[in-house]
């Protein structure tokens, strides 16, 4: 019996600007079951942050309860990680993020864990517009607890016991572009080509980015009655624009040969290249983004891509005004700076 | 780019590099496992089917293998594949019964071979159980050919040659020590059903330099006295002892000088001392024993003072290579005289054939070889074939072997009156799944991080004082058997099915070496499909002769491209897939020599 990964690798396997390979931001090798889609996005965003050069332990991996919340161990392995609460992540990572501000903050999550018991968090981070990644990888059941329906799941679609799903479902990336969040945009696990760009614009992104991820669940929801199956998501995808980070110093070429690209310049000199498969999507308007949604939902089909995208928005730290330098880099004097400041302050309001 | 081909072996041999390279495909991996099981009978046996000789081997192959070997692409060095045959050799039980018995009833085919060194003897034993009288006739007092009148016993004890020639002799061979063949047309004429003609390539060359002529003893091929001193003509070197030459040869001969009392032992070589022929661990140990080599030397006189020898003049020249890799000396003009005592020459050999009348229809081409199919190995008379040095010049042991089982199989079909080359048979071959549960192979998939292990010798200081000892003690068992593990089970192949992929990607994102990839090909572009598939690769590839595995279209319509050249055959892919469209499945095949090509 062999689970282990070698640590051999290509010999010509590139480096990043660190001098890091791929294979030095990989994590454990995953238990979920072989073929769950959470494995793939594990590996796409190990690719994204190698090829962003992020530093692994500059990063914190929040996450809270089912197959999907287990995945960030099963990536960067360095990098800081909290497995919260079943459905309390946002409230975790906005507490990390106050004391913190200085790393890079991906939340891992599920539909079942943020469309059923942590609406009521998730509906409040994209409100708050804290700075992180908000990943959910959507398979349409509760895989952990062994494939009862989620909330996300197709009103009418059955899954692997039988069970059909009676009620409306809930579109999570509608629900953010409602409640207000920056980066909106749907991927599929089974697309790497179009999931890694849209994974490095939204690390990129500062301010609330939020990717749903159709993320096949192969134990319990990838029977024919499903609509999160492999088979049906390959069929009935399809994507309208794809964004990618440029740095300022590389000029990348696309990928993408149909439609045309449009370049966002972000303060620092980098790009945020859209690439729009079919020029009639816009990706500045939130309202025609839910309709656009809606619309290919109506006809059968999953729309993916990016939907949404405010490059210069304001996120929870300027919308608070709160201290550049991070919480937990204070020293003790000023962030408790005793009885003779709060007297001050109590008599400011006498 | 068509989807590979998997309705044969060839793909698949050609993945087992090591197996690929040797000349006999000898089934490496398969014996490395038994040995790991310590199952040395069993190894031993895998191998003397293939290789005929695992002990001589273990010894002193060529080792074209370890170079091939997959292990030296992802990491430093590959799996001692040469010292671990050999232990296969050291520790198994006695093998007579597993030996294959001559039939009392024969087939009324009677072979001649000439010639007792390894080419030979593979024909005999490859004939013999088919019920051929085989009768060989060899000038020299014992078999073994070169091995025994070349290779030294330092290299190779007696002991492990007479044991492994036994087994063949010992199985009917009608042996004519002693007999020289002076006339291929009288041997003709003997009405023999074939013959195989065995004899090598016996005459070392010489250096006809000024001073040559006045030569009364002094200057010697290298071949001539290693073979006097196998055959105890020759038991003591003088002095100072120059040796001339860069091969595997100047190799044995400036360390049995060492070994008879020589003090002063010079190699000097043309090339450098990278370029140099012998096999890099043969110039490792003459190094340590104390053998000065001087490379980029070449030899302009040998130098005579008032008739008495004084040494060899040398001019110093440099290698120059152009920009296709050819190599031209450029002069220097700086001489050197190294004085000595003795030269021994050992710039090459030829095969000889003088006892080949010319006028019976054995034609030769330009360069005196004789003309052969390189398929059947047959000559210009029909029942007349050549094999080992005899038929393509100085070669080594497993070459000889590989030919003899090319020519058994030629002997065998024009003696049963068929086609040599049109009715060839061709090797049947299996897949064989390995999985035995989940997580759970019948191989060791579990990819061992160590590096290769160094095989205990004598002290040097012993060695050269000895002439019969042997250096290498070869591994012990704990050795043995961490070297085993370093194997990757090259033959244990990843085998893909199409139809069950449900394209989720699993094997791409677990393959530690980036070997799998899904690529999309239009067939409407300008670029070839093939340029297509190769710019998609994870990672450019390093060894365009290792083939992809490439499959057929996918539901999607993308292909699954595996580069088979870093593979690790781990099994993580097969263990990753939900569906089992990659499997792990070993490859046998049933008529290895019939894969000889
Ligand atoms: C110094 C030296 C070291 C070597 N070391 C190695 C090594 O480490 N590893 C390796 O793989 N190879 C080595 N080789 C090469 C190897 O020995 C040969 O390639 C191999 O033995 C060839 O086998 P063969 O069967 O073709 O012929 P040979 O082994 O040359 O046998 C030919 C036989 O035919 C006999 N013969 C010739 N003419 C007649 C005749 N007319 N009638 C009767 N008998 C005749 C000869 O006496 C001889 O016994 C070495 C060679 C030399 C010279
Ligand atoms: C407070 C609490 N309630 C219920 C559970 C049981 N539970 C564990 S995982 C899970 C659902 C996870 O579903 P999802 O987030 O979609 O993850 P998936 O396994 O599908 O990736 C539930 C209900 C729990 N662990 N904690
Ligand atoms: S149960 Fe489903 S979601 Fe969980 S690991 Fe298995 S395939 Fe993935
Ligand atoms: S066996 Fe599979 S996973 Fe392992 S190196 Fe080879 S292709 Fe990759
Ligand atoms: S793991 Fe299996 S099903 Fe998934 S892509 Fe690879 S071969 Fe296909
Ligand atoms: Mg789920």
């Amino acid at each position: 019996m062999s689970f282990e990964k070698s640590k051999f690798h290509h010999p010509r396997l590139a480096v990043n600007d660190l001098g890091l390979t791929y294979r030095d931001y990989e994590g454990s090798l995953s238990t979920l079951c072989a073929g769950c889609g959470h494995d793939a996005i594990s590996s796409a965003v190990v690719q994204a942050c190698y090829e962003l050069s992020i530093e692994p332990h500059k990063v914190a991996k929040m996450s809270g309860i089912g197959c999907s919340s287990k995945s960030p161990t099963y990536f960067l392995n360095k990098a800081h990680g909290f497995n919260s609460v079943h459905g309390r992540m946002p409230s975790v990572a906005t507490g990390a993020n106050l004391a913190n501000r200085d790393l890079t903050y991906i939340g891992m999550s599920g539909d079942g864990d943020s469309a059923s018991i942590g609406m009521g968090q998730f509906a409040h981070v994209v409100r708050r517009q804290l700075d992180m990644l908000y990943m959910v990888a959507n398979n349409g059941v509760y895989g952990l607890t062994k494939g009862q329906l989620a909330a996300t799941s197709d009103k009418g679609a059955k899954n692997k016991a039988g069970e059909q799903s009676l009620f409306t479902d809930i579109d999570l990336c509608v629900m953010a572009l409602q409640l207000g969040a920056t980066f909106v945009a749907r991927s599929f696990s089974g697309d790497k080509k179009q999931l890694v760009p849209l994974i490095k614009a939204a690390l990129s992104h500062q301010g609330f980015a939020f990717i749903d991820i159709v993320s096949p669940c192969v134990t319990f929801n990838n029977q024919p009655t499903s609509t999160r199956s492999y088979d049906y998501v390959h069929e009935h995808v399809t994507t309208a624009a794809i964004a990618d980070y440029v740095p300022v110093k590389k000029e990348i070429t696309s990928e993408v040969a149909d439609g045309e690209s449009e370049d966002i310049c972000l303060h620092d000199g980098s790009l945020m290249r859209i690439h729009k498969l079919d020029k009639k999507y816009q990706t500045t308007d939130a309202m025609q983004a839910i309709v656009d949604i809606e619309r290919h939902k109506k006809q059968g089909e999953i729309l993916t891509g990016l939907f949404y995208l405010e490059p210069t928005c304001s996120h929870f730290h300027e919308m608070n005004n709160t201290n550049d330098t991070p919480l937990n880099k204070l020293n003790q004097d000023a962030l408790c700076p005793g009885s003779r400041v709060l007297t001050g302050i109590n008599n400011s309001f006498r | 780019m068509k989807p590979t081909d998997t309705s044969n072996y060839q793909h698949f041999l050609k993945v087992v590099d090591c197996q690929h390279a040797c000349p006999a495909h000898t089934p490496v991996p398969e014996y490395i496992r038994l040995i790991a099981e310590k199952r040395y009978t069993d190894a031993y046996m895998i191998n003397w089917q293939s290789n005929v000789f695992p002990g001589i081997l273990g010894r002193v192959c060529d080792r074209p293998c370890e170079p091939a070997c997959r292990r030296g692409r992802v990491e430093e060095k590959p799996v001692a594949i040469c010292r671990l045959k050999r232990v296969a050799a050291d520790y198994k039980e006695d093998i007579n019964r597993y030996i294959p018995t001559t039939p009392k009833q024969k087939n009324g085919k009677r072979i001649a071979l000439i010639g007792a060194g390894p080419a030979s003897l593979t024909v005999a034993r490859d004939l013999l159980p088919h019920g051929y009288d085989v009768v060989l006739y060899e000038r020299d007092d014992k078999a073994g050919g070169m091995m025994r009148s070349q290779i030294p016993a330092f290299r190779l004890p007696e002991t492990v040659l007479d044991e492994e020639l036994s087994y063949i002799l010992n199985m009917g061979v009608e042996a004519h020590f002693g007999e020289e063949i002076s006339s291929l047309k009288n041997l003709i004429d003997s009405n023999f059903d074939a013959i195989f003609i065995g004899t090598g390539a016996p005459q070392g060359r010489w250096l006809s330099i000024k001073g040559h002529d006045k030569n009364k003893g002094e200057i010697d091929t290298g071949i001539n006295w290693l073979s006097s001193v196998t055959f105890d003509h020759t038991t003591s070197a003088p002095k100072r002892v120059v040796v001339l030459g860069g091969g595997n040869t100047a190799m044995d001969c400036c360390r049995t000088a060492k070994r008879l009392g020589a003090e002063e032992v010079t190699v000097l070589v043309r090339s450098s001392f990278e370029a140099m022929k012998a096999s890099p661990w043969e110039k490792e140990d003459a190094q340590a024993e104390g053998i000065e080599i001087k490379p980029n030397y070449t030899p302009l006189e040998y130098v005579f003072e008032e008739d008495k020898f004084k040494g060899v003049l040398f001019e110093r020249v440099e290698s120059i290579y152009d920009a296709t890799g050819n190599r031209t000396l450029k002069e220097t003009g700086e001489t050197l005289l190294v004085e000595c005592d003795q030269v021994l020459v050992a710039v090459g050999q030829d095969t000889a054939f003088p006892w080949i009348e010319r006028d019976i229809g054995l034609r030769f081409n330009k360069w005196g070889q004789p003309a052969l199919n390189k398929a059947t190995l047959q000559s210009t008379i029909e029942n007349v074939f050549f094999g080992g040095d005899a038929a393509f010049g100085p070669e080594n042991i497993i070459s000889a072997v590989a030919n003899g089982h090319q020519a058994a199989i030629s002997m065998d079909l024009f003696c049963q009156n068929k086609n040599a080359e049109t009715e060839r048979p061709e090797s049947g071959f299996n897949l064989i799944s390995q999985k035995m549960g989940i997580h759970e192979w019948s191989f060791q998939s579990k990819i061992s991080q160590d590096k290769r292990k160094n095989v205990p010798h004598i002290e040097w200081e012993q060695a050269i004082k000895e002439l019969n000892t042997e250096v290498e003690l070869g591994f012990d068992e704990k050795l043995a058997l961490e070297e085993a593990h370093r194997c990757l089970n090259c033959d244990v192949h990843t085998v893909f099915t199409e139809s069950t992929c449900i394209e989720c990607s699993a094997c791409e994102d677990v393959c530690p070496m980036d070997c799998i990839n899904f690529v999309e090909v239009d067939e409407k572009q300008k670029t070839s499909t093939e340029q297509q598939i190769k710019s998609q690769l994870r990672v450019q590839e390093i060894n365009p002769n290792q083939d992809l595995l490439v499959s057929d279209k996918l539901k999607t319509g993308h292909l699954m491209i595996k580069d088979e050249d870093v593979c690790l055959h781990c099994g993580l892919c097969a263990e990753r897939c939900p569906t089992g469209a990659w499997d792990m499945k070993k490859l046998t095949l049933d008529n290895i020599g019939a894969t000889i090509k």
